[in-house]
């Protein structure tokens, strides 16, 4: 067990007479002050607890939002929705709604910040390895379902970029051979993306994903308090215990990392109240310039993207050629991008976790692993295209030339797994690891 | 242990201010805005602009375009006009002062008139951005081959008129020889016949529209910044003591 189990008696008769009949102070206590988390966290280990934080911001101002949003596409005015005129009456005439909608669609964004580098974290300290391959799979699973949850959130305001964007994204299921147009059409619920599909996006966005969201955290949570925590030097503190059972490079969660947390997260909210008031729309990366303009069905927007969280894999989507007639190698690759993440337990066979005492090898592949991350983003947000004339001048083949380096770090994602695969199935050559952790605060 | 101590703050500052950054880099792009456009050099803090705004606004534009988003209370309130001003002076559609701006040109007539109808102006600085209103407004030319004869470079043949000749007086384009293979292109614009204003003059006026339709794009955003400031000014405070107590608790971490 990760956790203690602590028998809380409390001397309050009422309190007394519930813990016996259901062990609530009991399981919060080793949860918190049982449960013993490694001494030498760096600045890596706050985005859990910072992912956390926004997913109760989302859910709250959700709620909120959800009290004033109509999930209708039906033209109040001349090409204008009531989704659209909500979001407006929301952003005017609701009190402090403003306020609401801006740390909801921020929090949307900041949400991705933090997975990503939760999970970047992870890759760097090795936290998928024996033990913790399912807590690692259950993660995926979360991130999963919270792109599901924000591609769906982005479609409701139903501006012209929710329009386009969730007619490009469903399409993508039409590349399926056989059933790929009639699974378009069940999935839309109309030829075009319509009133229905406004009307299921918005149940599966504020209830079906939500649910699934929250269950798979509390999993992650109970994964992660069984096996453990892991760490910067990936050493198992669970080796080396005291006579009481206590690992000696343990801490109490409780008040220990709480505390330490509550600074990260007072760091964090300084960012997030920097962005929602002085910067919400981030120069057009977390709210987009053709989101303003209700949806249209006859006007496709000058560049179709969807938010810059997703562009990494749109990246790869669109610079995977087509073969035999069929664009599905795309769509394979983009959800391959995402599949291989999942099986990095066992693409990885290295003996050592942390980066700290792993290969030369390792070091440069995950390097150049987030280096192709970020500029396959850059590629899929359209900016190398921007890019291309002013360096390359106005008379250069910007597709060609887009294609040739898309193409070039779309390998270099893929390789970063190839490489992993043969790398430590042999090669990799590890430092010592210590017996007990090197740093703390 | 001191070391990794005392350098965990300048990792969060270094990471802070990236962020600072980035978001101002962004911003900054923005409102360099696209290819061409002029800087419009709108200030949400500049009262008298956005009320000479408001007031070009519904002399010359309100005919046709509507702010459905808008309602003209709100507008007395947020740029300190009187309501009288604003019953008499802005509605001229027999709509109540809590009621949006809606304009009497019906989106049939409008079609039917101009081949499309006068869009909503609510959200235009939010989609196009401040620079390209301004620029769209500088940027008409008598054009003969259109059908209500003006052209516009920023926006080649919108169905618009210029609303503000009157003002600006009449552009006409000085075009660059034409190139082998290739169109003449238009070189710049040439003021041909004066209007009642001067161009530093008209300049101006393109300016407060510009600014008025900026905060119509966004009322909250006269309130947001003012209250920014305390918000993280609490934050700030709020994570000193924090990060006391986080080394207070510490220290008996050994």
């Amino acid at each position: 067990m990760g956790t203690a189990t602590t028998r809380i008696q409390p001397k309050n008769r009422v309190l007394a007479w519930i813990e016996e009949r259901l062990p609530v102070l009991s399981f919060m206590a080793s949860h918190t002050t049982g449960y013993y988390a490694p001494k030498n966290f760096n600045l890596w280990y706050y985005f859990g607890s910072l992912a956390l934080l926004v997913l109760v911001n989302q859910i709250v101002t959700g709620i909120f939002l959800t009290m004033h949003y109509k999930p209708s596409a039906a033209e109040v005015a001349p090409g204008i929705s009531a989704a659209f005129a909500s979001v407006e009456y929301i952003m005017r005439d609701v009190e402090w709604g403003w306020l609401v909608r801006y740390m909801h669609s921020t929090g949307a964004s900041l949400f991705f910040v933090v997975v990503y580098l939760h999970m970047f974290r992870g890759l760097m300290y090795g936290s998928y390895k024996k033990p913790r391959e399912l807590l690692w799979i259950i993660g995926m699973l979360i991130f999963l379902a919270l792109m599901a949850e924000a591609f769906m959130g982005y479609v409701l305001p139903w501006g012209n970029m929710s329009f386009w964007g969730a007619k490009v994204i469903i399409s993508l299921f039409g590349t399926i051979p056989w059933i790929g147009e009639s699974l378009v059409i069940w999935i839309m619920g109309d030829y075009l993306p319509a009133d229905a599909t406004l009307n299921r996006f918005f149940a599966l966005h504020v209830i079906a994903l939500p649910l699934v969201l929250l269950l798979l955290v509390v999993l992650h949570l109970g994964a992660l308090h069984e096996v453990g925590s892991n760490n910067p030097d990936g050493v198992e503190i669970k080796a080396k215990k005291n006579a009481d059972g206590i690992p000696l490079d343990g801490i109490a969660f409780h008040p220990y990392y709480t505390v330490k947390d509550i600074f990260g997260t007072g760091f964090f909210l300084l960012i997030a109240a920097f962005i929602i008031f002085y910067a919400p729309t981030f120069g057009g990366w977390f709210l987009e310039h053709d989101n303003f303009v209700p949806a249209n069905n006859l006007a496709t927007p000058e560049h179709i993207k969807p938010v810059w969280y997703f562009t990494p894999f749109y990246a790869i989507l669109r610079m995977v050629p087509s073969f035999f007639g069929s664009a599905i190698w795309g769509v394979i690759a983009m959800f391959g991008s995402i599949a291989l993440l999942f099986l990095m337990p066992w693409i990885d066979k290295g003996q050592v976790k942390s980066i700290r005492y792993r290969g030369f090898g390792y070091k440069v592949a995950l390097g150049l692993f987030a280096v192709s991350f970020i500029l396959l983003g850059a590629v899929g947000a359209g900016v190398t295209a921007e890019m291309i004339p002013a360096w390359f001048g106005a008379e250069a083949d910007a597709t060609f030339i887009e294609n040739v380096f898309g193409r070039f770090w779309t390998l270099v994602y893929f390789g970063f797994f190839v490489f992993l695969w043969v790398y430590t199935r042999g090669f990799e050559k590890t430092k010592p690891v210590p017996d007990r952790v090197t740093t703390h605060d | 242990m001191t070391e990794s101590m005392t350098s965990r703050p300048n990792r969060f500052a270094v990471l802070f201010v990236g962020i600072l950054f980035f978001a101002c880099l962004s911003t900054g792009a923005l409102a360099s805005g696209g290819a061409g456009l002029q800087a419009a050099g709108v200030r949400m803090d500049d009262q008298a602009s956005l009320q000479r705004g408001a007031r070009l606004f519904f002399n010359y534009c309100s005919g046709c375009h509507s702010l459905r988003f808008m309602r003209y209370q709100r507008i007395a309130e947020d740029l300190g006009l009187d309501p009288k001003e604003v019953e008499q002076s802005f509605i001229f559609t027999g709509s109540k002062i809590g009621e949006p701006v809606v304009s009497h040109l019906s989106f049939e007539d409008g079609t039917k008139w101009f081949g499309k109808a006068p869009p909503d102006l609510s959200l235009e600085a939010r989609s196009k951005g401040p620079d390209w209103i301004y620029s769209y407004l500088k940027s008409f030319y008598v054009d003969p081959s259109r059908p209500l004869g003006w052209n516009n470079t920023v926006f080649p043949n919108a169905s618009m008129p210029n609303a503000l000749w009157e003002l600006q007086g009449i552009q006409a384009p000085v075009t660059a020889p034409a190139e082998h293979g290739h169109e003449a292109a238009i070189e710049r614009l040439e003021l041909r016949s004066q209007g009642s204003q001067t161009p530093e003059q008209f300049d101006q006026t393109a300016r407060d529209i510009t600014a008025f339709l900026q905060y119509v794009g966004e009322p909250a955003a006269l309130k947001r910044e003012s209250i920014g400031v305390w918000v993280l000014l609490y934050l700030a405070l709020f994570t000193f003591l924090a990060y006391l107590l986080k080394h207070e608790y510490w220290k008996d971490v050994h």
